[in-house]
Formats: structure tokens, sequence, C-alpha cells
């Protein structure tokens, strides 16, 4: 599905606000009908980076190119991109059909050609009918469907998304990511998203890219990004993860709360402090004696599909998530297998990045 | 002179009446077991629109429709059509040698259309200047706003009447500009008693009443519709055209009836600034009530212009039924 061929470069871009530091060399590359997600906390300069490429913020450096060519000058009503925003920004004097065919009015078509292609996205975006209707009488879910229309009836090669599905609940925001999903594969078009949700990242994309701080941690497909965290920030903010601080003995073994476990890191060297991180889900409960450690549970709760236990081994407190209830106050042992302990170097303290960016 | 000057027996039993039921309705509310209504705290707003704002308009009514002895009568709206009736009337009684001297005058028409064009020529140079005023206020990145809002606000702080004669000291023969004219070796000009001073001291007055509805409007509107239209292939032209002009109209409907609505009526500018060579319908009016102490024709006169404004504010509503403007008919 995703070609090679880059679509969009960003080259050592950076963006400074006042003095603030917002974005610090970022490089990425985005392929033709490929879905990217930039995904991090509020202020980690996701937006920006969206905004860059959209033309409505110039970097203070570095350089963007389109295809090839660079494009940081260009305006955004000549760059063949449109974006979605965050709170749909309708045109409230326009109705939906007029909404939809703002862009392909400006564009001067015949207005044969302007009613066929809005009647066709009206039929895509599952709003046939609503031509007639004012933007105010439509629900969240419509008026984003609107939006999403209004920049797809364009063809634009790349569809920039500012968190569209923010405002909806948690039903809706499920069926649109699916819906647009879909979309974005029968169109093929480029879609740059920018979520905060680590789930709705993990759902739709093909790359993900985790941002903090106004850097970026780590790229990759969303399997890898979830399996093979680049540090213990990435792990903590997607998914839900225990994160202890160990020393690796030599290479395949580790040592944190109060054991050596077998794993299957090597080349961090002998007795350096490395950070580990264990997902919930891959802690194993067994009897307390056959576990390579063992705990009191401290506390129980019941998640839906699992339950999620709290479990004190006297040096540190695991989260683990486990179909099997064990009762509060009884002792268990633990079990972790080789390949789902995380090994990763200690995070660097932050050093370049002033002003509070962070606001979770 | 003065016979008018009584109000009538039936508007004194009004205010009886009023008041009498005012407290009666207090009494009968706090005496319900479910205590007093919301409604009654409105009452003291109630009591002054209708004395300040209903009763003058009901007592215009009256006089207009009546003569000075109180009979029922039309032909104080017959010197509307011809100044010189009442005149005439006399003239008439008095035998047919002076027939001779019956003229019909023109005067009130002659001034209402004078006012109504004086009116329309001030709203669109407000207008005109206004808007991009507004507009540069507006826009974020020049930064102007709060500097120009106060600019414009402190001269609104001084007394109206203390503005417009501040013009005189500019405009006179022997005034700043002529002084500046002549020092700089520049024939001095007649600036002062021509339309375009009279002109001038409207437009100077009413501008901020233009300026700031549009500004709000501007200022309110979401400055994503404009990066949305940008990222929809609008150039700033088309931006302005397709999204900032149309979303900024309830803001011009209000600027035109906050312009336009004391244009007509304006009076004392042109008795400053125009030097009495031109009178606009509101000086014509005030001349009925204080000069002539003819109460009866003056009503007849207000009632006149304020149904012409009804009409144009009815029109304007029609033009943005649901915005800023529609708040003020």
């Amino acid at each position: 599905m995703v070609e090679k061929q880059h679509l969009i470069d960003l080259q050592h871009i950076c963006k400074d606000f006042d003095g603030t530091t917002v974005l610090q060399d970022i490089n990425l590359y985005i392929r033709k009908k490929e879905f990217v997600t930039l995904l991090g906390p509020s202020g980690c300069g996701k937006t920006t980076t969206l905004r860059i490429i959209g033309g409505f913020e110039y970097p203070s450096s570095g350089t963007l190119l389109f295809e090839g060519k660079d494009i940081v000058s260009t305006p955004p009503y000549k760059r063949k991109v449109n974006t979605i925003f965050q709170k749909y920004a309708l045109f409230p004097h326009l109705n939906v059909f007029d909404n939809i065919a703002f862009g392909l009015k400006i564009a001067r078509l015949p207005g044969d050609d302007i009613k066929r292609k809005v009647e066709k996205m009206l039929d895509l975006v599952n709003l046939q009918g609503y031509g007639k209707r004012s933007v105010d009488q439509l629900s969240g879910g419509q008026q984003q469907r609107v939006a999403i229309a209004r920049a797809l009836v364009n063809e634009p090669q790349v569809l920039l998304l500012d968190e569209p599905l923010g405002a909806l609940d948690l039903k809706l925001r499920k069926d649109m990511q699916l819906e647009l999903k879909r979309m974005q594969q029968a169109l093929g078009i480029t879609f740059l998203y920018v979520t905060h949700d680590q789930e709705e990242a993990l759902t739709m994309s093909d790359t993900v890219v985790v941002m903090r701080d106004g850097r970026i941690l780590q790229i990759g497909d969303p399997k890898s990004v979830y399996d093979e965290p680049a540090n213990a920030f990435v792990a903590d903010f997607i998914g839900e993860s225990n994160i202890m601080h160990g020393t690796m003995v030599h290479d395949e073994l580790v040592h944190f709360s109060g054991f050596d476990f077998p794993c299957v890191d090597e080349g961090f060297g002998s007795d350096q402090p490395v950070d580990v991180v264990v997902r919930p889900e891959d802690i194993m409960l067994v009897g307390e004696d056959i576990g390579q450690i063992s705990g009191v549970v401290q506390s129980v709760l019941f998640k839906g599909v699992h339950y999620e236990m709290m479990i004190n081994t006297g040096e540190t407190t695991f989260k683990v998530h486990s179909t099997v209830m064990q009762p509060q106050g009884s002792r268990v042992g633990l079990n972790i297998v080789p390949f789902n302990i995380h090994i990763m170097s200690p995070m660097p303290p932050d050093p370049c990045i002033e002003g509070g960016a962070e606001e979770e | 002179m003065n016979q008018n000057l009584y109000l009538p027996p039936w508007v004194l039993w009004l205010f009886g009446v009023l008041f009498v039921g005012f407290v009666a309705y207090g009494i009968v509310s706090v005496r319900r077991s479910n205590g007093i209504k919301r409604s009654f705290f409105a009452s003291p707003y109630t009591v002054w629109m209708v004395l300040f704002t209903l009763l003058p308009c009901v007592l215009i009514a009256y006089y207009a429709f009546t003569d000075p002895t109180g009979a029922f009568t039309l032909d104080n709206f017959r010197n509307f059509w011809d100044s010189n009736y009442s005149v005439n009337k006399i003239y008439e009684q008095m035998g047919p040698d002076y027939a001779v001297l019956v003229q019909r005058g023109t005067v009130n028409i002659g001034t209402l259309v004078y006012s109504l064009w004086m009116a329309l020529l001030c709203t669109v140079i407000c207008l005109a200047i206004g808007y991009p005023t507004a507009y540069f206020m507006a826009d974020r990145q020049l930064k102007l706003g709060s500097t120009l809002v106060v600019l414009f606000v402190i001269p609104m702080w001084m007394n109206f009447l203390l503005r417009t004669v501040a013009w005189m000291t500019l405009l006179e023969d022997q005034g700043l500009i002529n002084t500046l004219l002549k020092a700089l070796g520049l024939p001095a000009a007649q600036l002062m008693y021509n339309n375009g001073a009279v002109l001038l001291g409207m437009v100077y007055n009413f501008l901020p009443f233009m300026i700031f509805p549009i500004y709000t409007a501007l200022t309110k509107m979401d400055n994503n519709l404009l990066e949305a239209a940008q990222d929809l292939g609008a150039n700033r032209l088309n931006t302005f055209w397709r999204v900032t002009a149309p979303l900024s109209v309830p803001g011009v409907i209000s600027g035109i009836t906050m312009v336009f609505m004391p244009s007509v009526t304006t009076f004392f500018i042109p008795r400053i600034l125009g030097g009495g060579n031109t009178m606009m319908f509101g000086d014509l009016i005030e001349n009925r009530f204080l000069t002539e102490g003819n109460w009866n024709v003056g009503s007849a006169l207000s009632l006149i212009m304020m149904v012409l404004i009804l009409i144009s504010l009815s029109i304007l509503r029609k033009a943005d039924p649901e915005g800023e403007g529609s708040g003020i008919v």
C-alpha cells in the first residue's frame, strides 16, 4: 500500500516562539499513501509541526520539501495540502453544500462539476441530502464529516488532521477512526494525523512518530513502538507500563526488584544502570513458591476485560493485568518471560527545553 | 405663549393608575403563598420604560393630532407638506385682499430631504473610513487594536457639544488651519458655514459608532476560519470577500443603524458648523418646540421622523434578521 517515494521531507526543522523552543531539529519523511501519526502530550510540538506543513507557521530554520521541492515560503493556498482543523472551522454563513464547494469555487470549476463532486463527497461521508442544511444544525459527528468532505473534495495529496476526533464521544470516535482509515485506503491519500490518544495512533497508523518537548523520540510502526519502546517515556506514554531502574549485570541478565532476570538484550555493558520496562499484561501470576519473585496483592480493580492488581514485592510495586483475580492480601509469585523485559538506556534529564512545554 | 406647557389631565390619571397598580401588584405578590414572582423585580425597569419611553411617545402622538385647545385635528400634518399652512389660514380669514400673500412653503419637506441626504452621505463616509479602520484594528498581526480603541474612545469622554465647538477653533477664518495656511503663504479658505463643515462634524461625531460594531464583529470571528479559507486555496482577497466580509455583515448593519439614526436627527452641529445657513430636520423640530413654542406642529414633525426611522430600521433588519443590529430596533 505505502509507496517508497518520499512525499514530504522535514529536515532539521526548528521553531522558536519568542525565545521558547517549540521544535528542535525535527527530521521526518512521509511517504506516499502513508498514514503517519504524530503522537505526544499537549505542548510537545505536534500541532506546530502540522501547521508548518500546512503553511500556517514558518520554521525558524530547516528545510521543508514537498516532492523534493522546498516549500517553506509557499503560502498555504498554493500548497497541495488540506487541513482538518481541531474545531472543524466550518464557515457558519454557508450551508453544508457551499462549505464543501468552497475550494472548488475558488478554483473556478464549472458549476456542474462542483455539484457532481460535492454530491459524491456527501455520499462518501454518509451525509446524502444534507446539502441545504445550515452547519449549525449538525451534530458534532456530522460537522466532522463535513470538514472531512470539504478537505477531501479538493483531492489533496496530503490531508493534515489536527486531533479531528477530540470533540467526539468514545463510541463515535471509534467509528470515525475506522471510517477515516477506510477513506484513506480507498482514496489513496497520504494522511498526517495529530493526536494525544495513543490507542487512536496505534489503531490507525502505518507509522507512529512519538514526540515530546519538541523532539522526536521514536519513529516506527505501531507494533514496534509498542513492543520496543525507545525509552521509558515512550513506554509510559504508549500503553501502561511498569518502569523500574535496574542494573545490567551482563548481556542477557538484568537486575531489578532484588532479582536477576534473564532477558534478551545485549550490548549495554556490565554493571550499567538501565531503565527496565515490563507491560502489566506480560507479568504472569503463579504460585507463591514457583515465581521468580513473590509479593502481596495490595489492591484489585475490575477493568472489564481484565483485573488490575497492584502487587508489592517489598522493593517494587508492580501493576499486573490478568483475567484471573487474586484476592487482596494473598501472596502470589511473579514470572516474567525474558523477551517481555525491555531494557533501555536511562532517559537523560531534559537539558534543552524551558518554559514548561508540558501541560499534562 | 407657552400655552402647551401643561400635561393633559389623563396623563396624571395614568400616572396614578400605574402607581396604584404597581403597589397593589407588589402587595398581592408578597401575600401569595409562593412569595414574590421573579418578574416583580423587573417592574422598576418596566416603570422606567413606561415613564421615559412609552409615555413621551404617547404624548407626542397626542400633541401631533390635537390643536392648542386639545381638539382633534390633522392640521399639524398639513404643516409638514406646506410650512406656511398656519399662516395662510390666518390670511384667508382676513379676507380676499390678503389672498395674494398666500404662498406654499416647502421648508419642512426640503429640510427633511436635506437631512436624509446628509445622513446618507455621513453613513457612507463613516462606512468607507470605519470598515478599513476596524479591519486594521482587528488584525492580530498588526497589534494596533488596543491603541486605536483608546484613541477613538478618549474623545468620546468629552461632551459632544464641546467636541463640536472645538472644531470651530480649527476651521474659523482666524482659526488654526487658516493661520497655518497663511504662515505657509497659501491662500486662506472658507472652511466653516457650509455643507462640508456640517458633514465633517457629523462624521467626526458618529464615526466611533461605525467602527466599534464592525471591530467587535471582526474580532469575534474565529481565526481558524481564515486559515481554513487559505487552506482551501483562497488568497487574501478571496478570503476577505468570501469569509471576512460576509461574517462582518452584522457589525456593518449595526454600524449603519447606529450612525444613520442619530445622523438624521442631528441638530446643533449644523447650527455651530453650518452657521445657520443650513438646517436639518432635528433643528427644525427643536425650533418648533423651543422658539415658536408650537408643540403640536413639533410633535407632528417628530412623529413623521420617527415613522421614517422605523421604516428604514425594519428594512435593515430584514437584511440581517439575527444580527447585532436587531437589538436596537
